[in-house]
């Protein structure tokens, strides 16, 4: 156990190693003139000049990597340029608290949504449930997030006025129930996919039978059995659907205007702020990364033979 | 078709596969599949090899064609070693000896046709594709199929059929040993004994020498000229096809011959063989048969017994056998 | 967002055996199972039709895409109403909406389709060395592909776009080096287990080289896999490449891209909803016919995943 513990532990600071590697060679080295970018294109040669000093350009490609390596290291992320004197770390840091609950809300849209209209969808298959949901669900898959954002706003906030336009606000609650549904909605649908399927197969296999055969009442097959595994591969899809939540909140935080992670990536991008768009990026791989180890870790608590199985 | 001179044997010495196994909890291990297994055949004869499941009989004959590399021991053909060959050599010896496998839904691909599948053999030896067609329809005519075979793909053939098509392929690049690894296990009874048959026929034609590999005993009882009888990695008895059926010595193998209704042999006392066979990352010290031999005594528990010649060809691997025959030839002496 | 079968898992994992592609009237039968299901049939329909507007734009178009109406602007500088003249009204700048539509399924389709493509190059190439050699060279390979793949997709693209810059060509270099990871997997997946089967096996000693072990055993069974992957594949792409216009970072201005269009219309589309529905629309048609496209390949492609619908 503890071995294979550690081979994990490492295996996934290796991979974290080579995402900060990627992270370095698209910031500094796929740009022509990562310096002339930075700068803008109205800057003067000085300008360009004294910003590729201060970002270090003017070193070789390997000092420069080690020295990122360092600094990375350090929590340091280097310091924003369009926002003049903030270091990245401390404005991702601010912006995080935001973020955080707009992935959460999703994530509890997507398991409130996805799973129960799975298990139906498979208990219940061809009928007009099934189809529902299973439509349902290709539409949300289809579906781009941003559109049904601003649907979601044209409608229910602005026609309707149930909800706030945008922005942020006490209660805090209130003014994530969009966003983060709009951010649910994809993987909702993802899951209901994946429940129904698993579920289907689960009540077609001969322990379920044996089970009816015995008598066990159907709440019981339903809770005991079935459930725990159509769980597992959502288990599973959780470390990777946290990243998938990240990636959207680029986009729904730009649509809803809240001051989150992703709207700091936004903006930068705007700007062309690099040490910011790099900052935001690695955090959100890392973080990636590090929650596909905690997943793996606590899958293996829970069943024993994933490790055998898994053991590459 | 080129008959393969008759004088040339497959010496197979020592030979040893090992596999490395890491566990989730601990380090590595080595299970030993195949360990210390010696024999021989010549051409135009058959050697069986039986077992039952995991007994390391398949790995031999992965081993044989170098689909797995041996971990030690040689291999040799014609006198010629023909372990760890690379490159070109490799490919020139991969066609002096074939195989044909157990599972005759898996052996041929799916995406292939009939024609194709010996074609690509065909292309091995280096025969240009204008001939393939009057070729195939040959290697066919030789397994009893008819030409028409040649356009259908494997999922519109029986499964006597497709052993048939993959002893064709075999045939197409003239081996001059074919390795037979439960060709007929997954066959009916009925179509198993006419393929059987069509493998004597091929042999009796072409002087090719089959390693017939199978957990059947009838089935070798039919086929082979000499018979060895594996467990849990090694050779515990050897010998012509008659001595070890009609006088088999070794506890296992007197089980074996005792569970097959009709080979029953004469008057020896039958054995039930209850409980699996050891695991073999994990063998019994001692002889690896004696925690299910009801015959063990404590020799057993820590010594391994070798091979040791019985009587004629046949050799046997037990502590039990060689103390009989010690007693018997005291006996002999007193008497 | 990465639409991937939902037997990902199964694909993954146990990498089922798929339908002889070759075995005769395959695409027949394939045909008419296509007859029998309205919604595969329509889903194709869908494509074909779209492929056609996209390839004969100019033709179909009632209007240049670029060109500024004077009387598409109302009295008040507003964008005009859908009506006879203008079928889906005007945007801001006074331009024909529907026209702006037809032009945009060009950058939508051209965009998806090429990207794919070079992923699924990419993507095989990739996981057939990695599953076919093993060893190091495997390890290497997947631990690269791991890394690609812990990078949120989309933040992926929009930070490789910032620092490469917004054309084009970057877009779909950018898309297609995100997507390959998904195939790689897969294929990887599916060449461990097909190389191990017999028939591999009984090429190897007959002595039949690698290259064409790969070429006549192995790459002919990853077919429908790579089909399934490439049509849904087509769906992401086109989602992001919308996303990424719809960001100001996609497809450069004056081409007419849905997700710019959507761009360009949010600051007006409390007065001017079309500007919003009519891009929306067809980005939800087309993404979900391909889709429901890749639904039905796997379905017909892969009997695993039949059976189990029946």
């Amino acid at each position: 156990m503890t071995s294979w513990f550690l081979r994990r532990l490492l295996q996934m600071l290796l991979v974290i190693f080579g995402v900060v590697t990627l992270a370095f060679v698209f910031a500094y080295i796929v740009p022509a003139n990562p310096a002339r970018m930075v700068a803008g294109p109205q800057a003067s040669p000085q300008a360009v000049a004294s910003i590729a000093h201060q970002l270090g350009l003017d070193r070789s490609v390997w000092s420069q990597y080690v020295s990122f390596l360092g600094r990375i290291v350090h929590g340091n992320l280097g310091v924003s340029f369009a926002l003049q004197g903030r270091t990245v770390a401390s404005e991702i840091w601010i912006a995080l608290p935001y973020t955080a609950v707009l992935a959460v809300g999703g994530i509890l849209w997507e398991i409130v949504i996805g799973i129960p209209a799975g298990i139906i969808a498979a208990y219940r298959p061809r009928s007009v449930v099934d189809r529902f949901a299973t439509f349902g669900a290709l539409l949300g898959l289809s579906a781009p997030p941003f559109w049904l954002g601003l649907m979601l706003i044209y409608f229910l906030a602005y026609k309707v006025s149930w909800f706030p336009l945008n922005g942020v606000g006490h209660p805090l609650i209130w003014y994530m129930i969009l966003p983060s549904f709009t951010l649910g909605v994809g993987g909702a649908a993802f899951y209901s996919r994946m429940v129904r399927t698993t579920v289907r197969q689960v009540l077609r296999s001969p322990f379920i039978e044996f089970a009816r055969l015995k008598g066990m009442p159907e709440r019981t097959i339903l809770f005991r059995h079935v459930l725990r595994h159509a769980l597992t591969p959502v288990i599973t899809m959780l470390g990777m659907d946290l990243g998938y939540c990240l990636g959207g909140v680029l986009i729904i935080e730009s649509i809803f205007g809240i001051p989150g992670v992703g709207q700091l990536a936004y903006s930068s991008i705007s700007t062309l702020d690099v040490p910011m768009i790099t900052g935001t990026v690695l955090v959100a791989a890392v973080f990636m990364v590090f929650m596909s180890f905690v997943v793996d870790v606590a899958y293996t608590f829970i069943d024993p033979r994933v490790r055998l199985n898994r053991g590459r | 078709m080129k008959t393969p001179a008759r004088d040339v044997p497959l010496k197979v010495e020592g030979l040893k596969v090992y596999f490395r196994v890491r566990r989730a909890f601990g380090k590595a291990r080595a299970i030993k599949a195949v360990d210390d297994v010696s024999f021989e055949l010549r051409s135009g004869e058959t050697l069986g090899i039986a077992g039952e499941s995991g007994s390391g009989k398949s790995s031999v004959a992965r081993s044989l064609v170098q689909l797995t590399r041996p971990t030690g021991g040689t291999i040799s053909l014609a006198g010629a070693p023909v372990t760890n060959l690379t490159g070109q050599r490799l490919k020139r010896f991969r066609r002096r000896m074939q195989m044909v496998y157990q599972d005759p839904y898996d052996s041929l691909d799916p995406r292939m046709s009939v024609h194709d599948a010996i074609g690509e053999a065909l292309s091995v030896r280096g025969l240009p594709k204008a001939e393939h067609k009057s070729e195939v329809v040959q290697l066919l005519e030789r397994v009893k199929l008819p030409a028409t075979v040649a356009e259908r793909y494997p999922n519109q053939l029986s499964g006597g059929q497709r052993q048939r098509v993959s002893i064709a392929r075999a045939l197409a690049v003239n081996p001059e040993i074919i390795i037979c690894d439960e060709a007929v296990a997954a066959l009916d009874v009925s179509i198993r004994a006419q393929v059987l048959n069509l493998l004597k026929d091929i042999q009796h034609d072409t002087g090719v020498g089959y390693l017939f590999i199978s957990h059947d005993l009838s089935t070798l009882r039919f086929m082979a000229d000499h018979v060895a009888i594996m467990y849990v990695g090694r050779i515990v008895e050897h010998g012509t096809s008659e001595e070890v059926f009609s006088n088999p010595q070794h506890p296992y193998t007197r089980a074996l011959i005792a569970a097959v209704p009709s080979v029953t042999s004469r008057g020896h006392r039958r054995l039930k063989l209850s409980g699996e066979p050891p695991d073999p990352g994990n063998p019994p010290a001692g002889c690896p048969f004696h925690t299910r031999c009801p015959e063990a005594i404590d020799q057993c528990r820590t010594e391994r017994p070798e091979l040791v010649t019985f009587d004629g060809a046949q050799t046997v691997a037990c502590h039990v056998v060689q103390l009989g025959r010690a007693r018997v030839a005291a006996s002999g002496e007193t008497a | 967002m990465i639409n991937l079968p939902e037997n990902e898992l199964n694909l993954a994992f146990t990498a089922s055996e798929p339908t002889v592609l070759s075995q005769p009237n395959f695409w027949r039968r394939a045909g008419r199972s296509l007859l029998h299901d309205p919604v595969a049939l329509c889903s194709f329909a869908f494509i074909a039709l779209l492929a056609v507007v996209a390839i004969f734009a100019p033709l179909i178009a009632p209007y240049d895409p670029l060109r500024q109406f004077s009387n598409g602007l109302s009295y008040v500088g507003a964008p005009v109403s859908p009506n006879g003249h203008f079928l889906l009204g005007t945007d801001a700048s006074g331009r024909d909406v529907l026209s702006r539509l037809i032009f945009g399924a060009r950058v939508s389709l051209l965009v998806g389709v090429v990207a794919t493509g070079l992923a699924s190059l990419i993507g095989v190439v990739i996981g057939t060395v990695a599953g076919y050699v093993g060893g190091v060279t495997e390890s290497i390979l997947m631990r690269f592909t791991d890394m690609v793949l812990s990078f949120p997709i989309l933040l992926f693209c929009v930070a490789l776009i910032a620092v490469t810059g917004p054309s084009t060509r970057n877009v779909v270099l950018v898309i297609a080096f995100a997507y390959w990871t998904y195939l790689a997997r897969v294929v990887r997946g599916q060449v461990l287990s097909i190389k191990e089967r017999e028939f591999v096996n009984a090429a190897r000693t007959l002595g039949v080289g690698h290259v064409k072990i790969i070429r006549k055993h192995i790459i002919p069974h990853l077919i429908p896999t790579i089909i399934v992957y490439a049509t849904l594949g087509v769906a992401t792409s086109i989602l992001i490449e919308a996303s990424l216009s719809f960001l100001g970072i996609g497809v450069p201005l004056p081409q007419a891209s849905w997700g710019e269009m959507i761009y360009e219309g949010q600051q007006y589309f409390q007065s001017a909803p079309w500007l919003l529905v009519a891009p929306g629309v067809a980005l939800i048609l087309t993404v979900l016919a391909f889709n429901l496209a890749g639904d039905w390949l796997t379905d017909i492609l892969d009997p695993a995943v039949q059976e189990m619908g029946s």
